[in-house]
């Protein structure tokens, strides 16, 4: 993946798989710490033990059409290149968080890339769930509640091409209020 | 910044256009999201969807997504239902291919038969 905001895409894309209702999307710079930790939550189905041991594990999957899983490895090998780590909490009824914490100003570190599209294409792509969004850094913070323009849509769908172009504006502005990295 | 305040002004807008068209949704199109679709380029391949739909002011296609088909060599995959036609499956699309879909497909009713596969 070239960049954070698509490993982003692909753990929140998990989550639906998992059958969750509410995805939760944290991403938060830290230079003091010289850290940048991205936070997937979801209520999803969760994983069973035997299944969360080997998330790092390309061959491990519960997919059944093809045999290989990529999308943790790839993230945790990322995450390791720049001195951080990848971290899965997961039970069976209870959810899953993801937490991949990146060196922040390591070399080595994807840039974060377009999270405004990922979060678009996820609200636009899936109207029957709630994603939410939380950016930190020391420049600012933004905060985005699907729900909460559901609310204010009164049933004009997120992907009515209109509404779709607000969402890509308002995003984009707002994380680049709150967060002024690559 | 847009606001709430402005999304309702665009709220009013995609109503107005979705009366014109008596409110169906006409065609449903839809974007495979598994690791292998976002790494070979399906997020810009959606957005490319939405705002070519968008900038030609069509309001009756519900764009959505799913997970792997698994016919990863084919990804990005994207599946366009027209209302009364059978899905037609295109592979490998970029955005520009997204764009040409939207206006020969979509707009036109022809099948962009250079992108078609099939199972």
């Amino acid at each position: 993946m070239r960049e954070i905001s698509l490993h982003i895409l692909d753990i929140a894309e998990n989550a639906i798989r998992a059958g969750a209702s509410r995805i939760g999307i944290e991403v938060e710079a830290d230079r003091q710490a010289d850290t940048l930790t991205v936070t997937v939550r979801d209520d999803g189905c969760g994983m069973p033990p035997e299944i969360l041991a080997g998330v790092k594990d390309p061959f491990v999957t519960t997919r059944t059409e093809r045999r290989v899983g990529l999308g943790l490895p790839l993230l945790a090998a990322n995450c390791e290149a720049t001195g951080g780590s990848l971290d899965v909490q997961s039970r069976p009824g209870g959810g899953t968080t993801v937490k991949a914490m990146f060196g922040l100003s390591h070399i080595d570190r994807p840039p974060v890339g377009a999270l405004h599209e990922t979060i678009r294409a996820l609200a636009a792509g899936n109207e029957d769930r709630r994603i939410t969004l939380r950016v930190r850094s020391e420049k600012g913070g933004f905060e985005f509640d699907s729900d909460t323009v559901k609310a204010a849509l009164d049933g004009v769908p997120l992907s009515s091409p209109p509404v779709a172009e607000w969402l890509k504006e308002h995003l984009r502005e707002g994380i680049a209020g709150a967060l002024d990295l690559d | 910044m847009k606001t709430l305040e402005d999304l309702k002004r665009v709220r009013e807008e995609a109503i107005k256009a979705m009366k014109v068209r008596e409110g169906e949704q006409r065609v449903k199109v839809t974007v495979a999201m598994g690791t292998c679709g976002i790494a070979a380029g399906a997020r810009e391949t959606m957005s490319a969807l939405l705002d070519e739909l968008n900038k030609r002011g069509i309001t009756d296609v519900t764009v959505t997504q799913t997970g792997c088909k698994g016919l990863c060599e084919q990804e990005p995959l994207v599946e366009v239902t027209i209302a009364g036609s059978e899905t037609v499956s295109y592979g490998k699309i970029d955005a520009e291919k997204a764009r040409r879909i939207v206006a020969e497909h979509i707009v036109n009713g022809h099948v962009v038969g250079d992108y078609v596969i099939t199972r």
